[in-house]
């Protein structure tokens, strides 16, 4: 379309016009990947919420079924290492990685956006000493962090959601700045400013709306991430502690199945990638709508 | 000399297909060889796209969906890309607006404005640098034989305009398209720049297309004028014929908007209080000397005395000082020196140390009313907030101000729920000016509120901040490169150059003079609405050819 830093200034009231006009008709046209995309967070949602009431099977049962069995009519996905039902085991464990990761995310950005909005608005010393406190946190591996903080406070659900905050609000700290500095040097800023406006309001009202588009593709970003990490976590053993299992902890007791090609080993993995893939995947969709627009 | 233009039923469509939007209607005319005809139109009046499709090219999203164009003879839109390529440069030679955007930064002057000779093979490399040299010495650049050695943020903004002029005459081109050359000017550049412009085009006999949305200017370049007005001829005929006896009734009011009337507001002077005194105010960038002084100073030992429904002007060039003063009084700026008095009392320094109702009662205005409204909120939402803010309403009595502002500045009320993206350029500023109104001020700092707008949008806000003066009493500290915009508002004049005040004039004694020199200048630079002004002119009123 047309670009923004053309010389001449003198026909952009027509190209803009059309943009506007043909905004809606953009609008319903998101890519197919992008309805696939969301279709599959959907179904993943509506398992982490309503999943246990509606599974026949309790997830704790192990029966008379084999260990590892291969995937069949009674048991849709196999079973474990101890016989349990692997699709009641993985629905279960839905919720706690959909659920720590979407808390771990939205505390992060809800930090990392206040203190950058606090940043951008105050600048000087303030800015500076948390910019490069901020910087320092980036600086330390985030595994390494982590597994420092649950060898020091012991693995729980609020010292994971906890830890996956601290290490991701540096990043949306970095992006929120980067964004509201921009938008601190409006002149409507300077107008609210000039009116004596407090800083809690120039950094809610004035600010905020004009990055939030940028800031939630950023969090679906930082969701992918803080899913990875919690994963990982659990793969070593320092994430969700048995009984209670989620993905990564369920890739983690069925290893033994490896050399079996066991469904119980693939099947969580593949949960894990399909998650991950299909936020990446809204985002762009998103994303793209949104950047179009403005 | 020059080839002939002739345009036939150009029609140029942005977007595909049938749904496309028509920027320019079927537009058809001619130009004689050695003629210079002027594009005259507002913002989106499509004068730019036409002159783009003289030399066969479409902006991104836009095409050329029918009609011919012929150069000399040849239809340029029949040609292909290769033959386009040929004629580009070549025939036909394009000057920007913004020359500073043009200019590759990083390659000197000279070396650019040889490279249409070199793309074209027309001539060897001595030949071609022989050539610029004499372009320099005819269009009056400061030390010719070596500015072109120079790199383009090593000259001021006029001799860049001239340098392109340079580049496009180097090949000698059939036809000159000159895009706004001069609209980012100060008007005594602008003046050497046209003057330069007329003696290449006249001695060369080319021909020539000059867009531009300034009348006068025009005036003093074209044989003709085109009026062009949403993408639709609205007049067309002999430069003095359109000036002095317009056809169209659209061209009259581009006429008439062009030196707005002095807008009479019975300002009560003598018996009025002192509203707002400066005195002598420095401010500045960089550290501070022994003496408390900044090392680059920007304003310095200004002067100034305000009563109360008054309105006095500030007048100055880019660099002048002129904003740096009104954020020194908004608080935005700290001064380095010197003391502001409001109301008989003196204001902080900072906007953190100014006491709520010393804020409410300066309000500042912007010049770009795009980036001066929050696109977030709705126009309602930025109007209830100082209304909420200074003057603690709520419900039904602050729907009742918000409909009342919106009366005020002549908006209507449909306009409530939209937001500042849906508004035009005009509407825009008309919420800015309520914005600030919200407060009920007693001072509005007004930063260039009609630079960023067509002339006729202009007018109308000139004509409504007078009505305001009358209405409501309030004072205003109005900013403005521009002579006519100034004089039609204020009630005196300050005249600042260099980051000092050099003179102030009332009203009254506009037309008595003699005033200040520098006053005087900028007065004259003024284009006027005739043509021959620019002949009359005498040249020692050019800085830069003294130089």
């Amino acid at each position: 379309m047309n670009k923004p830093s053309s010389p001449v200034p003198a026909v952009h009231a027509q190209p803009v016009a059309t943009a506007a006009d043909s905004r809606p008709e953009r609008r319903r046209r998101m890519s197919a990947a992008g309805v696939a995309g969301l279709a599959i967070i959907a179904l993943w949602m509506a398992a982490a919420v309503f999943g246990p009431w509606m599974l026949a099977k309790d997830s704790g049962d192990m029966g008379d079924a084999a260990v590892f069995a291969p995937m069949g009519g009674a048991h849709w996905l196999g079973t474990d290492y101890l016989g349990r039902d692997m699709f009641s085991r993985i629905v279960e464990g839905t919720r706690y990685t959909v659920g720590v990761a979407l808390v771990a995310t939205l505390c992060a950005s809800f930090a990392g956006i206040t203190l950058a909005l606090l940043a951008a608005v105050r600048g000087g010393m303030i800015d500076a000493l948390m910019s490069r406190s901020l910087d320092t946190l980036v600086s330390i591996p985030s595994k390494m962090f982590a597994l420092l903080m649950v060898a020091a406070f012991g693995p729980s659900v609020p010292m994971l959601v906890l830890i996956a905050a601290i290490v991701y609000a540096p990043g949306a700290y970095r992006i929120a700045r980067a964004l509201a500095v921009n938008i601190g040097a409006m002149d409507y800023v300077t107008v609210a400013r000039t009116r004596g406006e407090g800083t809690w309001y120039v950094m809610r009202r004035e600010i905020l709306p004009n990055i939030a588009g940028p800031m939630l593709s950023d969090l679906g970003l930082r969701f992918v991430y803080v899913v990875l990490l919690l994963a990982g976590m659990s793969f070593l053993g320092v994430g969700i502690q048995p009984p209670d299992a989620d993905w990564g902890s369920l890739v983690r007791e069925n290893i033994g199945g490896l050399s079996e090609a066991a469904p119980a080993i693939i099947a969580p993995a593949l949960a894990i990638a399909s998650l991950t893939i299909a936020v990446n995947l809204a985002i762009d969709a998103l994303g793209g709508s949104h950047r179009r627009s403005e | 000399m020059g080839a002939s233009v002739a345009v036939q039923g150009l029609r140029i469509v942005a977007g595909e297909g049938d749904a496309g939007q028509v920027i320019v209607h079927d537009l058809s005319f001619a130009v004689k060889p050695g003629e210079v005809l002027a594009l005259i139109g507002e913002s989106g009046s499509g004068k730019t796209t036409t002159a783009l499709a003289l030399m066969g090219y479409a902006r991104e999203g836009c095409r050329i969906a029918a009609g011919t164009v012929e150069i000399g003879g040849v239809d340029v839109l029949s040609l292909d890309g290769e033959g386009q390529r040929r004629l580009r440069g070549r025939t036909v030679a394009y000057v920007a607006q913004s020359a500073a955007q043009s200019f590759d930064p990083s390659r000197t002057l000279i070396d650019q404005v040889t490279e249409p000779a070199r793309i074209h093979g027309l001539m060897s490399p001595a030949a071609a640098k022989a050539k610029a040299l004499a372009l320099f010495h005819e269009l009056a650049l400061p030390d010719p034989d070596h500015i072109g050695e120079r790199y383009p943020h090593q000259v001021s903004g006029g001799q860049l305009q001239r340098i392109m002029a340079a580049m496009a005459l180097i090949t000698d081109p059939d036809l000159i398209i000159l895009d706004e050359p001069t609209t980012a000017l100060d008007v005594t550049t602008q003046i050497e720049v046209l003057r330069a412009f007329r003696r290449v085009v006249r001695e060369r006999r080319a021909t020539a297309v000059y867009v531009s949305h300034d009348l006068a200017v025009v005036a003093q370049m074209a044989d003709h004028i085109l009026v062009l007005r949403e993408g639709r001829m609205r007049e067309w005929g002999g430069t003095n014929r359109v000036i002095t006896a317009p056809e169209d009734d659209y061209t009259r009011r581009l006429l008439a908007a062009a030196r707005p009337e002095v807008q009479e507001v019975a300002a009560a002077r003598g018996e009025a209080e002192l509203l707002l005194e400066v005195r002598d105010l420095a401010a500045g960038y960089g550290p501070l000397d022994a003496a408390g002084r900044h090392q680059v100073p920007i304003l310095q030992d200004i002067e100034l005395r305000l009563h109360r429904g008054q309105a006095i002007g500030v007048i100055g060039e880019s660099g002048s000082g002129k904003t740096t003063l009104a954020r020194a009084i908004a608080g935005l700026v700290k001064p380095s020196g010197g003391s502001i008095l409001f109301n008989g009392s003196y204001l902080a320094p900072t906007l953190a140390k100014r006491r709520k109702d010393e804020l409410r009662r300066i309000q500042i205005v912007f010049q770009m009313a795009d980036t001066a409204l929050n696109p977030a909120h709705t126009i309602e939402a930025i109007l209830a907030r100082p209304l909420q803010f200074f003057h603690g309403l709520r419900g039904a009595p602050l729907q009742a101000r918000i409909g009342e502002l919106l009366d005020l500045v002549k908006l209507p009320q449909s306009l409530r729920q939209r937001r500042p993206s849906g508004l035009s350029g005009g509407q825009k500023q008309r919420v800015s000016l309520a914005r600030a109104l919200a407060a009920k001020p007693d001072l509005i700092l007004c930063d260039e509120v009609t630079s960023a707008l067509d002339t006729v949008v202009g007018a109308a806000i000139l004509e409504l901040i007078a009505d305001l003066r009358r209405t409501l009493g309030v004072s205003f500290l109005f900013i403005s490169h521009d002579m006519h915009t100034v004089r039609a508002v204020c009630d005196e004049i300050v005249v600042m150059q260099g980051g000092r005040k050099l003179t102030q004039i009332a009203r009254a004694d506009y037309a008595r003079g003699p005033h200040h020199p520098y006053y005087e200048l900028l007065s004259r630079s003024v284009p006027e609405l005739r043509t021959g002004w620019l002949d009359e002119l005498p040249a020692t009123d050019a800085p830069e050819l003294a130089v």
